[in-house]
Order: C-alpha cells, then sequence, then structure tokens
C-alpha cells in the first residue's frame, strides 16, 4: 500500500506530500504520524504542502486534526508552502484551520519551529548534563 | 415576384429622390444633435443601405430579414448602430435612421399606386413590417454594443483597481478602492496570494481607505482574504478603517479581533517592520 513517507531531523519529524492526497492516505498518514510522533519524542512536526493541488474538506479537516493530535502529543505543527488556490479553496470550504501553524516554506518552517521547540531543546540538553 | 418587385421598381426609379428627402427627413429629426450628425455621411450611409436593400428585396419577397440574403443589410445596420453607440446617440435616435425612410417611401408608393388603392394599402403594409423589423434590430444591435462598452468597462475598472505593491522585503500592501463585492475580492485575494509567493513576503496591509463602506458582505471577504493569506503563512493587518466604518463594524457585529486593525497605512506599517525587528531612526540634524 501506498504511503506518505515521515523523515526524522532531530527534533522534527518532515512529511513532504509529493502526491495527490486521497482519504484512505490521509487516515494512513494520521496513523503514522501519531505513531512516530510517541515513538521518536518528536516535539515538531513540518508538513509540507507545496506540490499539493488539490485539497477537499476531508484532506483540510486531517490536517487540522493531525495537527491537534500533535499538540496533544506535545509537538507542534507548521503546515508550510499551500498554494494560493488551495488557501482560496479551503476560506471558500469554510475551513480556515484555526489552530494550524501555517508558514511560507520549508525554511521560515524550521525556522519557527526552532524558535518553538527552542526552550524544550535547551532544557533537555540541561537534564542530559545532568545525567 | 410581382409584390416585391413593386418595392424595387420605386427604389430603382427614384433612389436619387429618396436618399434626398431621407437625408432631410433625419437631419430634421435630429435638428438638436447636429454636433453628432454629419450631413455627408448620412447621405454615404443612405446610398449604402438602399443599395443593399435592393439587391435583398430581389431575393426574397422582403418578409424575413433573418434570412441569409439579407445578412449584407443586417450587417451594415449593425455597423450603423454600433457606431452610433458608440458616438453618444439615444437607442430612439439609432432606430431613426431606418423608420425616417418610411415617410420618402410612401410617399413615392403613394404616387405610383394611386389607381390601385387594395394595392396601395397592401404594398404600405409590407414595407412598413420589413422597415419595423430592420428598425428593431438596429435597436437590438444598440443595446449589444452598450453591454459590451459596459462590459469592457467593468473589466478594465477590475484589473486597474487591483495592484499588489511591495512595500518592504518581506511586506506587501494592497490599496483597495471602491465597492467590494465577491467578484473583485476573488481576484484582489489571487493576486496577493500570488504575490506572496512570488515575494515570499510575511507581511501584508490590506487598506480600506478607498472602500466607501463597509457591510457584513465586505467584511466576509476581507476576512476570507486574510485567513486564506494565513493558511499560506502570512500574517495580514487591515489598515485604514475610519471612524465611521469602525462604528458600522460593531454595530453590525462582525468580529474583526482575529485580525490586526490598524487606523492608517503608517502604524500599520510600523508594526510590520517591528515584526520583521527593523528599527528606524532619524539621523541627527548636523549643526
Amino acid at each position: 500500500m501506498e504511503r506518505i513517507p515521515i523523515l526524522r531531523m532531530g527534533d522534527v519529524l518532515l512529511v513532504t506530500i509529493q502526491v495527490d492526497m486521497y482519504d484512505r492516505l490521509a487516515m494512513t498518514l494520521q496513523d503514522d504520524l501519531t505513531i512516530r510522533i510517541s515513538e521518536t519524542g518528536a516535539h515538531g512536526v513540518l508538513i509540507d504542502i507545496s506540490s499539493l493541488d488539490i485539497v477537499d474538506s476531508f484532506i483540510g479537516r486531517v490536517l487540522s486534526n493531525i495537527s491537534l493530535m500533535a499538540s496533544v502529543l506535545d509537538a507542534t505543527t507548521v503546515v508550510v508552502g499551500m498554494q494560493p488556490a488551495v488557501a482560496i479553496t479551503l476560506v471558500e470550504l469554510g475551513l480556515s484551520l484555526q489552530g494550524v501553524k501555517t508558514a511560507l516554506n520549508v525554511e521560515r518552517g524550521m525556522a519557527m519551529l526552532r524558535a518553538s521547540t527552542h526552550l524544550v531543546d535547551e532544557k533537555a540538553e540541561d537534564a542530559h548534563r545532568e545525567n | 415576384m410581382p409584390d416585391s418587385n413593386r418595392i424595387l421598381d420605386i427604389l430603382k426609379k427614384n433612389e436619387a429622390q429618396i436618399l434626398t428627402d431621407w437625408a432631410s427627413e433625419q437631419t430634421a429629426a435630429m435638428a438638436d444633435r447636429s454636433d453628432l450628425m454629419n450631413d455627408a455621411e448620412t447621405r454615404i450611409q443612405g446610398k449604402e443601405f438602399l443599395g443593399l436593400l435592393q439587391t435583398a428585396v430581389q431575393f426574397d419577397g422582403a418578409s424575413d430579414v433573418q434570412a441569409a440574403e439579407w445578412e449584407p443589410v443586417r450587417d451594415m445596420l449593425a455597423n450603423v448602430s454600433r457606431s452610433r453607440a458608440l458616438k453618444g446617440f439615444t437607442p430612439s435616435e439609432t432606430a431613426n435612421f431606418v423608420f425616417s425612410l418610411k415617410k420618402p417611401l410612401f410617399v413615392h408608393l403613394q404616387q405610383e399606386l394611386r389607381a390601385d388603392p387594395a394595392a396601395l394599402a397592401d404594398e404600405l403594409w409590407k414595407i412598413t413590417i420589413l422597415l419595423d423589423k430592420l428598425g428593431l434590430w438596429t435597436t437590438e444591435v444598440y443595446q449589444r454594443s452598450r453591454n459590451e462598452i459596459i462590459a469592457r468597462q467593468q473589466q478594465e475598472l477590475l484589473e486597474l483597481s487591483t495592484p499588489v505593491v511591495k512595500l518592504w522585503d518581506g511586506v506587501l500592501a494592497v490599496p483597495l478602492i471602491g465597492t467590494l463585492d465577491s467578484a473583485r475580492t476573488q481576484i484582489v485575494m489571487e493576486a496577493l496570494l500570488q504575490m506572496i509567493v512570488d515575494t515570499g513576503s510575511e507581511i501584508a496591509i490590506i487598506d480600506i481607505t478607498g472602500v466607501p463602506t463597509v457591510d457584513t458582505l465586505t467584511a466576509q471577504h476581507l476576512l476570507k482574504a486574510v485567513s486564506a493569506a494565513r493558511l499560506m503563512g502570512a500574517d495580514c493587518i487591515i489598515s485604514g478603517i475610519r471612524p465611521q466604518i469602525a462604528q458600522t463594524i460593531v454595530h453590525l457585529g462582525v468580529d474583526l479581533t482575529t485580525v490586526t486593525t490598524k487606523a492608517t497605512m503608517a502604524d500599520a506599517f510600523r508594526t510590520a517592520m517591528q515584526r520583521l525587528g527593523t528599527a528606524f531612526t532619524r539621523p541627527q540634524a548636523k549643526g
């Protein structure tokens, strides 16, 4: 079965969606991602949707849900690189993804994650040093 | 076809006379619009029309003006109406081009068929119907050309009034002017989002100083644009909210608390610079 790869970069999980999303794939991603967050203890999730041209209300809700689930698991989610047409569609559908952080591109998204996980990192390092 | 030939005969025999009468009819009807009319042009148009009319009448018993034989006449009339619509004639003045031909034609018909009242009535009826149809056709074309003009101007207005300006590295501005309806918001939104992608801007200032009134629909459109920009990772600041508009928004119960709003573009720009971490200092005056 087709799966969207989830890459680990230190404290951050990187998801790049490069195929058309259909409902099953989105649900699989949701399952995989929550599992990976709890396995790795990641504090940040970056979802790059810059090559996604079509988003329907279901996918929009899944993105929103993933972000909420990640925050329950103590990870910040940033959705980056949304296409103008996709943004307009989501707004017209009444889905403004409240509570989901967004950024223009991967670079900005990583900066955002780093800023929000910065304190966590320091604490972890301190704890590490004490041990 | 003796009937149609009778019209044709009269047209052929008396063309010069009819033309002169017709031109003077038109000039008389348009006496107060002499700035728009010119005699030579009227005569040229009249001559062309009579010529085409003779050809068309030959083919068909002058009944169905939508038939293929009448196409040259229709095209010619369409050109006349279109040029008159552009010049600012009224619909009646345009239709008058055809209707004023009635009198000169009737006069000649009467002379010709004085002896046969039945045939005269018959011919008059035919010509009336024919000219009425052609007159209506000119009105139709006139209306269509006016609509085209209006549509084109609307399009031009849309293109003119939706610029997206880059103010600073990472700061865009959209000065909105005029009433915001769905179509315009859509265009503004698309232009803004595309520009956000192209320039990689983080902050967009939407200035509504030039928007005369803000109702619930306009506010909703604005909020949509703001949400769409946010989805792409850019923040929006709405500026240029006049006191009356601030009052209207509160009275209407529109919730703008999720959006940063500023009174002036200058305030919005200052906020944008602060967020980007850029500071301005005035250089010390010398001496």
